[in-house]
């Protein structure tokens, strides 16, 4: 058997004049997590619903647990668990009903339906809400009964499409946290997300995609080596003292710090070892610190490196 | 390879439908209260004129025509609701899971049956109360109404593919009403098709919906239903052929 659990190569898919996908290639090792990264409307969840067997690619060919999309669809379906961006459960069933239903429909036996849609909302935090209808449940509640159905049939290959947007911090390290146990449990999970920080916490590769094209795959290493590792942001509590602040991040980043001019400085630094640096420059400085902190790029950040062009201020809506 | 059709997947989507069912409730109103409606006004605004004033003749002849328009009306919904249906993302799931693609599909139809059952008990009952009765015996009764019910499932096939064909839901209930009311009135229901002209007599005795009232008609008022009986069931395995596969072949390129 092959050792990647997903494959695709020169996938392609227009949707009427666009194109949503444009040759891309995605590679995920087997118990591996890969994250595509990408904003809104750079085709993360067309090339999601290929390899989900939703959609049918024009071009390219991919397979998943070794199975090809196009020809096997079907046992690429046993293989899968999908959760969608658009929580994918029936609003007037409860919790329980939802997920036994998902169980009968993969072939387990009611009884054994009904234990695994226990342990499902037992393990999601779900169990007090199991007899409610899922229309009642807050945003996060439908989430997490959507990941449970989709885990179900305890899928080899998981596809999470934008699993925390819109989920409080919270929320989101727990989501995390799920998706760490279910790659300890040798699952393979393609995770599309539109933060840096999520695919840095989770991946072991990653995809930057934009315009259904591929711009970047690299470890979370290597890709923060190529742009430039953390941001360090700082305001000056007085905004006189701006052109000051620009010379001691000057001096400690080694290169000119980018203004966004509304009075907030960034540069580039390569770890958190240089704060003491910074904070000693400062105080010598006589700079008093408004906002002081450090980050990883944006997305907007990681597409000016990568590109040279802010990645377009995308607020139409994702492409189907 | 394609997954084979299983009857337990379609089971467990119906019950789906019909938990969808008990949360609003709202659903039967076109089994319950509208073929009541519908049986009080043909009988008592009609009735008199039809049968030059006997309400009860006009009654034992009205009601299996009911039966036939009703459930032939009946079937509208399960078009109007799969086209709403399928825009949710529970489908993205059905979808995603090794199922066989006309699950979902007749899964609903097996739910349907259920309401058909409720439109046959109501229509019946009602009719009892207000002086309708078999002339032939209980066994014939729930011949007649088996009939029906199973006409009622292939028509349903014609309102899914509308269903799964046209955008709105609003648009099924249009194309519906389109192509159910030239059946149900151009038909033996109301009135007996020998006071028609020609043209439209030609008409009735093909029209489907004529073949089914008159072997309801024959099973619970007694006279010879072999026939009508044989050619309700040609129209059913008819329907069945042509829409079956045009409903399921809409649903897949919709989705």
């Amino acid at each position: 058997m092959t050792e990647l659990a997903i494959e695709a190569t020169g996938l392609a898919k227009s949707f009427g004049e666009t194109k949503a996908l444009a040759g891309v290639d995605l590679a995920a090792r087997r118990g591996s997590v890969l994250a595509v990264l990408g904003p809104n409307g750079a085709g993360k969840t067309t090339a999601v619903r290929i390899l989900a067997t939703l959609l049918r690619a024009e071009g390219g060919t991919a397979r998943v647990n070794g199975f090809d999309v196009r020809k096997q669809p079907e046992k690429v379906r046993m293989s899968i668990g999908l959760t969608g961006q658009f929580a994918s459960v029936d609003e007037d069933l409860t919790g329980t009903q939802n997920l036994v239903m998902i169980g009968q429909l993969l072939d387990l036996s009611t009884r054994a339906a009904r234990k695994r849609a226990a342990e499902l909302l037992e393990w999601f935090d779900l169990a007090e809400a199991a007899g409610k209808v899922a229309k009642t449940y807050s945003g996060g509640m439908r989430r997490r009964l959507d990941l449970a159905a989709s885990l179900v049939g305890r899928p080899q290959v998981i596809f999470l499409d934008e699993p925390t947007t819109g989920l409080d911090p919270a929320k989101r390290e727990d989501m995390w946290d799920v998706v760490r146990s279910l790659v300890s449990d040798g699952s393979t999970v393609l995770l599309t997300t539109q933060y840096l920080e999520e695919a840095d916490a989770l991946a072991d590769e990653i995809t930057v995609i934009d315009h259904g094209q591929v711009i970047a795959h690299d470890t979370p290493h290597g890709l923060k080596r190529v742009i430039g590792g953390q941001r360090l942001t700082v305001r000056p509590a007085d905004p006189a003292l701006h052109d000051d602040l620009v010379s001691v991040l000057r001096t400690v980043g080694g290169q000119a710090p980018e203004d966004d001019g509304r009075g907030t400085v960034t540069v580039r630094v390569d770890g958190d070892d240089v704060l003491p640096d910074v904070v000693a420059r400062l105080r010598a400085a006589g700079i008093a610190v408004e906002e002081f902190s450090l980050h990883l790029p944006s997305l907007d950040e990681v597409f000016f490196t990568l590109t040279g062009t802010r990645s377009r201020d995308d607020n139409e809506e994702a492409l189907v | 390879m394609k997954k084979r059709f299983s009857l337990r997947h379609a089971l467990v989507l119906c019950r789906r439908n019909l938990i969808k069912l008990t949360r609003t409730p709202e659903q039967l109103i076109d089994v319950t209260l509208q073929p009541i409606i519908f049986l009080v006004l043909f009988l008592y605004v009609f009735g008199g004129a039809i049968s030059h004033g006997s309400q009860h003749d006009y009654l034992q002849f009205l009601l299996p025509g009911l039966i036939g328009q009703t459930i032939a009306m009946s079937s509208i919904s399960i078009g109007q609701n799969m086209n709403a249906d399928i825009e949710k993302g529970v489908f993205d799931r059905f979808r995603s899971l090794p199922i066989a693609r006309s699950v979902p599909l007749v899964g609903a139809v097996l739910a349907d049956f259920f309401r058909y059952l409720v439109l046959c008990v109501i229509l019946v009952g009602f009719g009892y109360i207000l002086g309708f009765r078999i002339a032939t015996n209980p066994l014939l009764l729930l011949a007649a109404l088996g009939t029906a019910i199973c006409f009622a499932l292939a028509f349903a096939w014609v309102s899914l593919w509308v269903g799964m064909t046209v955008r709105t839901a609003g648009a099924v209930q249009g194309v519906m009403f389109l192509l159910i009311f030239p059946l149900s009135f151009g038909s033996n229901a109301f009135v007996q098709a020998s006071t028609m002209p020609g043209w439209l007599q030609a008409f009735v005795n093909v029209n489907p919906l004529s073949h089914l009232v008159s072997a309801v008609r024959g099973l619970l008022l007694g006279g010879p239903v072999a026939t009508q009986i044989g050619w309700t069931f040609a129209w059913i395995l008819g329907l069945l052929v042509v829409f079956f596969p045009l409903a399921l072949r809409g649903y897949i390129r919709r989705t």
